[in-house]
């Protein structure tokens, strides 16, 4: 871990919403942890969509994308969002990250990883109770982190971004 | 009895028949995609042995306006957060409810599978359902649930705007004053509409701005023609200031809307919730009876499921009894509390009147404060909120303000003004979660007031 402390540097991360997630507990948290980090952050919010998002990643040409959903849509809305992302020669090699709560159903009922990770994202954290994987990952990008095999486990990354429950809106 | 009243929504109607038996009503929150198991639900909500008002939450993107993904997601048997009611439309909503609104033989339809032998009087309100949405522009939800026949739902030109949405404050404002008019008139004047002035982002927002806006926005729902309202405030972190911040919400409402019909909602714990079964239920009966104690009308509950996923049916009628149970074996207590012991009635009106000063119309006061920071929600990311207040939670566990920006309240001194670092914020966040999953019980039924533990 000694190397990593050395090569860190510090980085442009943006934190988002996907379109359609209104929570914004997960994105204050990550912004906080990032910025403790030492890293540089832009918050684009809750409800980004997905245009919005890729003009701004087009825009800042940021090292990394944290993507974080709670609401249950995260994987049919991340999974979308990455693939028109993916399209655009400039952001194909952009790292991009998602978590959070990724469906409706509980963690038990499966995992969204594989298909997120085939659809164009680097990395996957469902559902868990740390940020140890979270911050290995970010204290790592981006050179090392286009290495980083994604592992695909449920259950066995810590999620960064999942500390408010699913029904906060109404 | 010979003055005419104006008729109330048979969802006000519900709430002041149940207040008037000394029962508090309980209502869940519950959202399929699907019309039969939406339908289902609501049978269930109806059946459970408590006094209950139903619930449909529409969909993420029925909230955000993407009924073509709502539609999409229904041609591809996607699972969704909630029932899309644009894309389901009105006739689908009116087969859903069939039969099963009002009392038992209010326009029961030949195949109506559920005969009731209650004796509902004409005065008998029976059941009634409010559609759920957080939707910054409601128009196209309001319309549908109109043309359904419905006439309840909730929401607010701030409250479903900063918290949940990117819509600039001032097209919210203009969107929700069209939507009041809209209800008002079609419903023929009988519409209820409920705040969600009191919940914002659920946590560590200090009470007095949670019942300043459940207030204003009261105000800015009459200015655009509801005659019926709710106002609403979210269960926080300590007992005795949560029976204080509704005391202030009482005694404000009152003043402020006088000739309204109006009732308080409560919302159970809005923040991160238990994960163990017992802490849930724990934490779930102190929000029943707080509501019970301070003679609050309506609670809106959350689950035991709620820390892992959205609730099931039989989760939510679980939730319901439990509630009421608790409810039903708490007393109201009459002894009004202390109100200066946290100081939230005279925040909030020290905030509700600076609002009130910057225009004549509410509308244009709502968007010149935030504009200014006069209001400025905790932790909120939204582009026209200041975001330079912070709260967080004092040695006693009561919700303080760290730093206000340029809001007119009272703000800690010392080392607790310094930002929270991300494992504070969680700590924060999750107090009390991890309270109740300890088996701990934040505060007591007849909580110490502070000058006797000092």
């Amino acid at each position: 871990m000694n190397s990593t402390l050395v090569e860190r540097r510090r980085r442009h991360v943006v934190v988002s919403g996907v379109s359609s997630d209104a929570h914004t507990w997960n994105l204050v948290f990550l912004q906080l942890l990032l910025e403790e980090m030492g890293h540089q952050v832009t918050n684009l919010g809750s409800c980004v969509p997905d245009r919005l998002l890729i003009d701004e990643c087009r825009r800042l040409r940021p090292d990394l994308l944290v993507i974080s959903s709670v609401n249950g849509h995260g994987a049919l809305d991340g999974g979308r969002m990455i693939a028109l992302l993916r399209e655009l020669p400039e952001l194909r090699a952009l790292p991009a990250v998602i978590g959070g709560k990724l469906g409706v159903a509980g963690a038990e009922a499966g995992s969204f990883g594989p298909a997120l990770l085939a659809a164009g994202f680097d990395a996957v954290f469902e559902e868990a109770d740390g940020t140890e994987a979270f911050r290995r990952l970010v204290g790592e990008a981006p050179p090392a982190l286009e290495a980083v095999s994604p592992e695909p486990a449920p259950g066995t990354e810590a999620a960064p971004p999942a500390p408010v429950s699913p029904a906060g809106v109404s | 009895m010979s003055t005419p009243r104006p008729p109330l929504s048979p969802f006000a109607a519900a709430v002041g028949a149940a207040h008037r038996d000394g029962e508090l009503v309980v209502q869940p929150r519950m959202g399929f995609p699907d019309t039969g198991r939406m339908r289902e639900g609501l049978l269930a909500v109806r059946a459970a042995r408590a006094r209950t008002v139903g619930t449909v939450t529409v969909d993420s993107y029925t909230r955000v306006g993407d009924h073509a993904s709502a539609r999409a997601a229904l041609d591809a048997g996607t699972d969704l957060n909630g029932y899309p009611i644009v894309a389901h439309g009105p006739a689908a909503v009116r087969r859903m409810l069939d039969g099963l609104l009002g009392g038992a033989s209010d326009d029961g339809k030949p195949g109506n599978d559920e005969p009731c032998d209650g004796e509902p009087g004409d005065n008998e309100p029976g059941f009634a359902v409010q559609i759920r949405h957080g939707s910054a522009d409601p128009l196209p939800i309001v319309e549908t649930l109109l043309a359904a026949g419905l006439d309840a739902t909730e929401g607010g030109p701030v409250s479903y705007c900063l918290p949940y949405s990117r819509t600039p404050l001032a097209d919210a404002v203009s969107a929700w004053a069209r939507a009041c008019e809209l209800l008002a008139e079609r419903s023929g004047g009988t519409a209820h509409l409920e705040s969600f002035g009191g919940c914002l982002l659920g946590q560590l927002c200090p009470p007095s701005l949670l019942v300043a806006m459940s207030v204003l926005e009261g105000l800015f729902f009459r200015r655009y023609g509801l005659r019926s309202v709710s106002l609403s405030y979210a269960q926080q972190t300590s007992p005795a200031q949560d029976a204080e911040a509704l005391a202030a919400l009482r005694l404000l409402a009152a003043e402020y809307l006088p000739g309204l019909d109006r009732h308080l909602v409560l919302y159970s714990y809005m923040g991160v919730f238990p994960r163990s079964r017992h802490g849930a239920l724990a934490l779930l009966r102190a929000g029943a009876e707080l509501a019970a104690r301070t003679g609050v009308e309506r609670l809106i509950v959350k689950t035991p499921a709620e820390a892992h996923r959205i609730p099931a049916v039989q989760d939510s009628v679980l939730a319901l009894e439990v509630a009421a149970a608790a409810a039903r074996s708490t007393p109201p207590s009459y002894g009004a509390p202390d109100d200066r012991e946290f100081g939230v009635l005279a925040e909030a009106r020290a905030l509700v009147e600076a609002v009130l000063e910057l225009a004549p119309d509410i509308g244009t006061a709502l968007i010149r404060a935030f504009r200014t920071g006069l209001l400025d929600v905790p932790y909120c990311l939204h582009a026209d909120n200041a975001n330079r207040s912070r709260g967080f939670i004092d040695g006693l566990g009561s919700l303080q303000w760290r730093t206000a920006g340029a809001m007119p309240v009272r703000t800690a001194a010392g080392p607790e003004a310094r930002a929270p670092r991300a494992e504070e914020l969680i700590d924060m966040l999750s107090y009390v979660q991890r309270a109740y999953d300890q088996g701990a019980r934040l505060g007591t039924p007849a909580p110490t007031p502070l000058k006797e533990r000092s």
